[in-house]
């Protein structure tokens, strides 16, 4: 058995060349045990594929990836076993019963017969699917199917899952029910999942890694994320009265790098809308309503402090990794090759 | 090797319960009914040589070209067509396992049929009262036959559905590949050129695999493991690349 010290997994270096069209190129991440990591990225992003060649089902190009201190290349048996895995779109036989297919699933995980039954029993009833156990899986609807995926990945417990948008096409409450589902592995399971609903990732997940164009271009909780992405404070001000520079002005008393990012126009009361921003990280609104109501010449009706959603980071992270990979390659100068 | 049998009563399983079975299944036995009937009557109308059992098995390809298919053209394709080969391989599974477990499991429902065919022998024996009617030297060898050239047409299906996501296409290149190791070679073999000197060996090596005379010797007592070994060599070969037919589509995926 590996120790438990060693991070459930690690990627380095990970390469994976479709006929000549890169889809990975140099992922390294770690995940640690009992974490629970969101993939985020848009369509043909490399998130798929990086999950496949996790559970060892597509060879990598070239790249290190090891589950629990196992190599996925040259141990991938040993792998199976420690991964629960639910695709893309979730294949499932049409034409079995659900406890059917947990039965025979469970027999190809090499669970003992003895312990087979009560763990469909509970993984059923985890997955609140009971009601549905003696149906036929291609009659039930997305969301039960989808809930069949998870409790098939769930059902062998092993020590790591990974979940291939796991609630795409569900409704509100069973999203709800996933995501319990998710947060009670917390802690037991290293679970990864992708996903493109953002604010479902920033509620299920400790952390988060942003992959564009097969590179990860931003790492980490969605707290760090957000700083690390806009780097400064954004304050909206609805305000009227001489703007132009007595604004600037009283700004720059409150805190010398507060400035003003945008203007709107002004509405038929006369206020108009302001986008300030600051690099200090404290919160400066009492001070600017301070500043503000005690200069006279201002009309302040509101200030908020704007909290950039996940989302922002995202549409930033990917618009960065845009760039990156648009930027001309750095040259570097080639080994000459010594006959 | 240890999940062969898991998926082997899955595939069995799986097959007992689909329609699709029984449809194949009756429309087998009405056919074999049909020739069986047939064969009757023409020995009914005059004294023939040979054994009904030999003159039934020689029309053993008419139902092999269209059940083989139709029992093998689903196995790999649907699951790659699904995505259920994903989940399935992601399991602690190998892809041995795999194939072999959908080989026998067609393999099994084949016998199934033909053994179901020997009710008509039964029939014939229970009515006709007669022991001369039914031979069971020529019977047994028929019936050997079907199932010693069984383990290839079925490894051929076999091998068809893991090169195509389509189930049609798998189908019409099962049938294909049957029709030429069945029917082509007994064509070229009646070609001119075989008869000069040079092409001799050429044509040591078509009279070996053709089909027909198998059928012929088994029916008349006669098993030759030099042709029971040509099945068993193109059943392990076929089965060698739908395995790594399987793997390759992932490999270039």
């Amino acid at each position: 058995m590996t120790s438990a010290e060693t991070p459930a997994i690690e990627v380095r270096d990970l390469v994976k060349i479709y006929s000549g069209h890169p889809a990975v190129s140099k992922i390294s991440f770690t995940v640690a045990r009992g974490e629970v990591l969101g993939f985020l990225g848009p369509n043909g992003a490399g998130k798929s594929t990086t999950m496949r060649i996790l559970t060892g089902y597509l060879p990598a190009t070239a790249g290190e990836v090891n589950v629990c201190g196992v190599p996925v290349a040259s141990r991938g048996d040993e792998v199976k076993k420690l991964i629960g895995y639910m695709p893309e779109n979730n294949p499932l036989p049409d034409d079995m019963r659900v406890a059917e297919y947990l039965h025979y699933r469970g027999r190809l995980k090499e669970i003992t017969r003895r312990k087979l039954g009560p763990r469909i029993d509970e993984v059923l009833e985890l997955c609140d699917l009971t009601r549905v156990r003696h149906r036929i899986i291609g009659k039930l609807s997305k969301g039960f199917r989808q809930r069949v995926g998870i409790a098939e990945a769930i059902l062998a417990e092993p020590p790591v899952i990974i979940m291939d948008e796991p609630t795409i096409g569900l409704d509100p409450h069973q999203i709800q029910i996933v995501r319990d589902l998710i947060a009670s592995l917390r802690g037991r399971m290293t679970v990864i999942i992708s996903s493109h609903i953002l604010p479902e990732i920033e509620m299920t997940c400790d952390r988060v890694l942003i992959i564009n164009q097969g590179r990860v271009v931003a790492a980490g909780t969605p707290a760090d994320l957000r700083r690390e992405v806009f780097g400064q404070a954004r304050y909206e001000l609805a305000i009227a009265g001489e703007l132009a520079v007595a604004l600037p002005a009283a700004l720059a008393q409150i805190d010398p790098t507060l400035q003003i990012a945008e203007t709107g126009a002004p509405d038929a009361a006369g206020f108009s809308k302001l986008t300030l921003t600051s690099t200090r990280d404290d919160d400066l609104g009492e001070a600017v309503l301070r500043v503000l109501t005690a200069a006279g010449s201002f009309r302040v009706r509101s200030l908020c402090r704007i909290q950039p959603t996940l989302e922002d980071v995202f549409l930033a992270a990917t618009r960065r990794g845009w760039e990156l990979v648009d930027a001309p390659a750095p040259t570097t100068p080639t080994p000459k090759r010594t006959p | 090797m240890k999940h062969f049998t898991t998926i082997l009563s899955h595939e069995i399983r799986m097959l007992l319960v689909s329609p699709s079975t029984y449809i194949a299944a009756v429309l087998f036995l009405t056919v074999m009914g049909f020739i069986f009937s047939g064969v009757l009557e023409r020995y009914s109308a005059a004294a023939q040589e040979t054994s009904p059992a030999a003159v039934f098995f020689q029309l053993f390809w008419l139902p092999v070209f269209f059940m083989v298919p139709l029992l093998t053209m689903k196995c790999l394709a649907e699951e790659r067509r699904l995505g259920t080969l994903e989940t399935l391989l992601t399991a602690p599974v190998s892809t041995t396992e795999v194939v072999l477990g959908k080989y026998f499991a067609a393999y099994f429902l084949y016998l199934l049929l033909w053994g179901s065919t020997g009710g008509f022998f039964y029939i014939l024996h229970r009515f006709a009262g007669d022991a001369r009617f039914l031979d069971f030297g020529p019977l047994l060898g028929g019936y050997l036959f079907i199932a010693v050239s069984g383990l290839l047409y079925i490894a051929l299906g076999v091998f068809a559905s893991s090169l195509s996501r389509n189930q049609a296409v798998a189908g019409i290149l099962a049938f294909t590949l049957l029709f030429g190791i069945i029917i082509g070679v007994r064509f070229v073999g009646t070609m001119e050129v075989l008869n000069l000197e040079t092409m001799q060996s050429l044509r040591a090596a078509i009279d070996y695999t053709m089909v027909f005379r198998h059928l012929e010797d088994f029916t008349r007592g006669v098993v030759d493991t030099r042709q029971v070994l040509f099945y068993v060599s193109g059943t392990v070969l076929a089965l060698i690349f739908s395995i790594l037919g399987v793997e390759a589509k992932l490999l270039h995926s």
